[in-house]
């Protein structure tokens, strides 16, 4: 399918590409979504790539001798392509599908590091991760006495580079760190933290849930060993994310979950793998999904990084001017123009909940809790933020919706 | 039935929010117990002064969070204060739901029964021989009540 040119385009022509944006909410009210950090909606290119496999061409990859098992490989197969070009990679066979970003840093925090940690070895974490980034490092250095160190954030909330330098040292095996915060919404500089690990030897795994829909992606330049997105926050489906690994270590590392399509030969008692991308990849794949995906991709290329990145900065500076005006109302994390499109925030006696389930009312979807990142949560000593988080769809419009339903939430709870 | 914004937060749960009835701590409770809502770190501490016949005297909680979960847990000390352990084994989610009188959806439920879960598990623990055959409080409660009759 090739994509049509678009080379101009608003939030307003855009939003008609996203089918659930023009549905009334359940009171009737229209949807004004901004919990883009925990999912994003989906263009009808994307539900439509995903319906017409399960319609005209649906059936095993990998597997079938018969035509239509030939015709849904080539499909997988050519999303596979375009993700590779989307992050820059040398081979297809570097791309694993996964479900998710969890999924993939699980992989390569058992798959890696069973193999490659030792005891007193270090792995060196922010304090900014989200616990997809945290619990599969927790568990495995455990396993192999081995130690977790966090590099902390400035009060501004950015990783403290002074402090990084003196982390990293011979013992550090494997840095894993977010590219954009999910809650802070803070840019980290791949380019120093790649430059950091090649200085100690370390691996680097970058954790681009948050990024990748946002900014480009590439995993050469700065050179990064491993990369984790999700699908579903990059217009595509849910249920199939990707791990990018660099050959050499994918061939070196262990499997991680084992079965059918991921070995080469199995033995009563023995099993050797298949070849790269096979042996990540074992049982049947979230086929319709990882061919949504490679649709997803295109789309957004061909929104351009250029016209993505004006408009969510627009959008970020918008709301960053009408937030700060309404009293009692903090953001955390860095300025306006210098993180991506996600504020968090909290209001003075006004809890993230109530906020978030009063601005609900008012069709406004924003996000409320600890957004899987308690230790981050610990250091700014808070139990919980609002955020609200934009995409290309999103207009100045429901931006100023969101600041007037906050300003009324604080009637409502008699705070004004 | 749109559940209207100030329907949620109507008088009786902002007036128990500002002004909770029983909160803070009793000297010496028959017994205490602290949960927390791990999604959104509410913590509640209910504590109860149970007499010799078996009647809840003192009802005192503690706690920080949502004004659904604060209001909750202030309504339910209220509630069960003269009750019998017996009438409040009896008790269930649904009727603490009703007592606050708004329509909680299916996320906020978790703030608005944290209160009452600490009183299930406080009660069960008084008889704990002749609960064995019964559920125990936690499995009951992770599925959310129907609020259709709520309004
Ligand atoms: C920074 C970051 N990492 C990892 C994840 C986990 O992604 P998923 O739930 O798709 O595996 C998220 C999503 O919330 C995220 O924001």
């Amino acid at each position: 399918m090739t994509a049509t040119l678009r080379p101009t385009w608003t939030a307003e022509t855009i939003r008609r590409d996203f089918p659930i944006l023009e549905k009334r909410l359940p009171n009737g009210q229209p949807l004004v979504y901004l919990d883009n950090a925990a999912t994003s909606q989906k263009p009808q290119v994307v539900i439509n790539a995903v319906r017409d496999c399960y319609e005209t061409y649906y059936s095993n990859v990998h597997r079938g001798v018969h035509q239509l098992g030939d015709r849904v490989t080539e499909e997988l197969e050519g999303s596979r392509a375009k993700i590779q070009k989307f992050v820059g990679a040398n081979e297809p066979e570097e791309i694993i599908f996964t479900s998710g970003t969890t999924m993939s840093i699980n992989l390569v925090a058992n798959g890696w590091g069973r193999r490659f940690l030792s005891e007193g070895d270090e792995v060196l974490v922010t304090e900014m991760e989200h616990h997809a980034n945290l619990v599969p490092w927790q568990q495995i250095v455990r396993e192999k006495n081995a130690r977790l160190r966090y590099i902390p954030i400035t009060a501004e909330g950015r990783l403290d580079k002074e402090q990084l330098e003196s982390l990293i040292g011979p013992r550090t095996k494997m840095i894993a760190v977010t590219t954009m915060s999910n809650v802070l919404g803070t840019i980290n500089d791949i380019h120093a933290l790649s430059e950091a690990a090649s200085s100690c030897g370390a691996r680097l795994l970058v954790d681009a849930a948050q990024s990748v829909a946002h900014m480009p992606t590439n995993v050469l330049s700065p050179r990064v060993d491993f990369l984790a997105f999700s699908g579903h926050k990059i217009y595509g489906p849910s249920g199939i994310g990707v791990l990018y690994g660099r050959r050499e270590l994918l061939e070196a590392m262990d499997p991680f979950l084992c079965g059918g399509n991921m070995i080469s030969e199995v033995h009563r008692d023995e099993s050797t793998w298949g070849e790269l991308p096979a042996k990540f990849e074992a049982g049947t794949l979230p086929i319709a999904p990882a061919i949504g995906l490679g649709t997803a991709i295109d789309y957004v290329q061909q929104l351009g990084w250029q016209e993505i990145h004006d408009v969510e900065t627009t959008l970020t500076r918008r709301a960053w001017d009408v937030l700060t005006e309404i009293p009692g109302l903090h953001i955390v994390g860095p300025p306006a123009d210098e993180r991506g499109s996600i504020i968090s925030f909290t209001v003075d006696r006004l809890h993230p909940h109530d906020l978030a389930t009063l601005v609900d009312q008012k069709g406004v979807a924003i996000r409320a809790g600890h957004h899987c990142t308690m230790p981050l949560h610990d250091v700014l000593q808070m139990i919980a933020t609002a955020r609200a988080s934009f995409a290309v769809y999103n207009t100045l419009e429901e931006v100023d919706i969101l600041a007037d339903a906050i300003r009324h939430a604080r009637k409502v709870m008699r705070l004004s | 039935m749109s559940t209207q914004l100030d329907d949620l937060y109507n008088d009786h749960i902002l007036d128990h929010f500002e002004c909770p009835y029983h909160k803070g701590a009793i000297d010496h409770p028959s017994c205490s117990r602290t949960e927390k809502n791990p999604l959104c770190g509410d913590v509640v501490t209910l504590q109860l002064q149970i007499n010799p016949e078996g009647k809840v005297e003192n009802a005192y909680f503690d706690g920080k969070g949502c004004a659904i979960s604060q209001a909750a847990a202030s309504i339910l000390c209220e509630h069960v204060e003269g009750k019998s352990v017996d009438e409040l084994e009896k008790f269930q989610a649904r009727d603490m739901l009703d007592l606050l009188k708004v329509p909680l959806t299916a996320s906020r439920q978790k703030c608005g029964l944290l209160g009452f879960r600490l009183l299930k598990t406080l009660i069960y623990e008084q008889h704990p021989e002749e609960n064995e055959h019964s559920v125990s409080p936690s499995d009951t409660l992770n599925t959310p009540v129907s609020n259709t009759d709520n309004e």
